[in-house]
């Protein structure tokens, strides 16, 4: 668990300092993900112990998500002023988006597959 | 004075961050449980329930949201590491992810670029001023990631938080259904497409659904959280939503 933690954090850290340093427009915490990725890599698998903490935290994480979620309350107004607008996005641009990105992954995979099929006939 | 001694100790606790994130807890746990009871129906997305009851606890005993937010950061602080771990479900999914490379590619410009014009569009559509619009612009990528982008192009950073947690709502409430109805089978591509959409609260909820599901939507929110932060700012320009 501790290790497993200080790998994540360093790893976290190392993303922070590296977006500081270079200026790219990512958080430090996706930057992280990518050198533990890196990290697993080059070490060839991933440790019992870090594959549990990791998949605690991740078994929580709508809960992460709760205290900014709460600060509905500091955009009450706003919300309420523009609401048509707001739910139009939310609701019509999410559900838009899903669709868009489903259909392209699945269509480029049977594209492929099926490229692939002719080559053999 | 009968009330000071409780008057003493409410004022002592809410001076410590320990009520507030005691109550998170709490409330999450209680959450959880009715999403139990409801047979883990993503109508009653434990994120929603959990807000609901803290905001009207909040109400309630006429907190502010700050004073909340000062207990409630140390649960707040986890989501950076919960987002560097997403590299081990993934990394167990290396074998897929080679053979999907460029199905996933193709997806993942589709699908930001229908994220941010989708949301500029149809907030223009029913009448959001600018502010609004973009905020509204980055919500279907990871919190820390849309606050950064809303602040840099001159939208409000807590709002965008806002918008892009009930982003993450709709798409967990609603995702699964759609994706059935379009007749998508592929826990890989599920999950992708949620991931893209619904970022972190997609990605709890296609973990609920299975391991696969799960760490496909971890990599498209790793994967947009940077397309988006470079093909935003000028796709906005572009829209002219800001100059």
């Amino acid at each position: 668990m501790l290790e497993a933690l200080t790998l994540i954090l360093s790893c976290q850290l190392a993303g922070e300092v590296l977006v500081l340093v270079s200026g790219l427009p990512v958080p430090g915490p996706v930057l992280g993900m990518l050198l533990l990725l890196g990290w697993l890599g080059l070490r060839g698998g991933v440790s019992e112990r870090v594959a549990q903490t990791a998949d605690t935290l991740l078994g929580h994480l709508s809960l992460l998500f709760v205290p900014a979620g709460v600060g509905v309350l500091v955009h009450w107004e706003r919300v309420r002023d523009h609401w048509p607008a707001i739910a139009a996005a939310l609701v019509l641009g999410t559900l838009i988006t899903l669709a868009v990105t489903a259909l392209t992954m699945a269509g480029m995979q049977r594209l492929l597959a099926w490229r692939r099929g002719g080559r053999h006939d | 004075m009968t009330d000071a001694p409780l008057t003493q100790i409410w004022v002592y606790l809410a001076a410590s961050p320990l009520l507030w994130l005691t109550a998170t807890l709490v409330c999450y746990l209680i959450a959880l449980k009715i999403y139990r009871l409801g047979r883990d129906n993503a109508l009653l997305n434990p994120v929603v329930i959990a807000i609901g009851l803290l905001i009207a606890l909040l109400q309630l005993t006429g907190t502010p949201y700050q004073t909340y937010f000062d207990g409630a950061q140390f649960v707040h602080f986890l989501l950076g590491p919960a987002t560097v771990a997403l590299a081990i479900p993934l990394y167990r999914q290396r074998e897929r992810l080679k053979t999907l490379a460029l199905p996933i590619l193709a997806a993942l410009l589709a699908g930001v670029i229908t994220a941010g014009l989708s949301a500029v569009a149809l907030g223009r559509l029913f009448g959001a001023d600018t502010e609004t619009l973009i905020s509204l612009a980055p919500k279907s990528v990871t919190a820390p990631v849309a606050m950064g982008i809303s602040e840099k192009l001159g939208g409000l950073p807590s709002l965008t938080a806002v918008l892009v947690i009930s982003t993450g709502i709709v798409g967990a409430v609603l995702g699964t259904g759609l994706l059935r109805l379009l007749r998508m089978r592929d826990d890989a591509v599920k999950g992708f497409a949620l991931g893209l959409t619904s970022h972190g609260i997609g990605t709890a909820r296609a973990f609920q659904v299975s391991p696969v599901m799960g760490a496909f939507s971890g990599l498209a929110m790793a994967l947009s959280a940077f397309v988006t932060a470079l093909l935003l700012p000028p796709l906005l320009r572009w829209v002219g939503v800001v100059s």
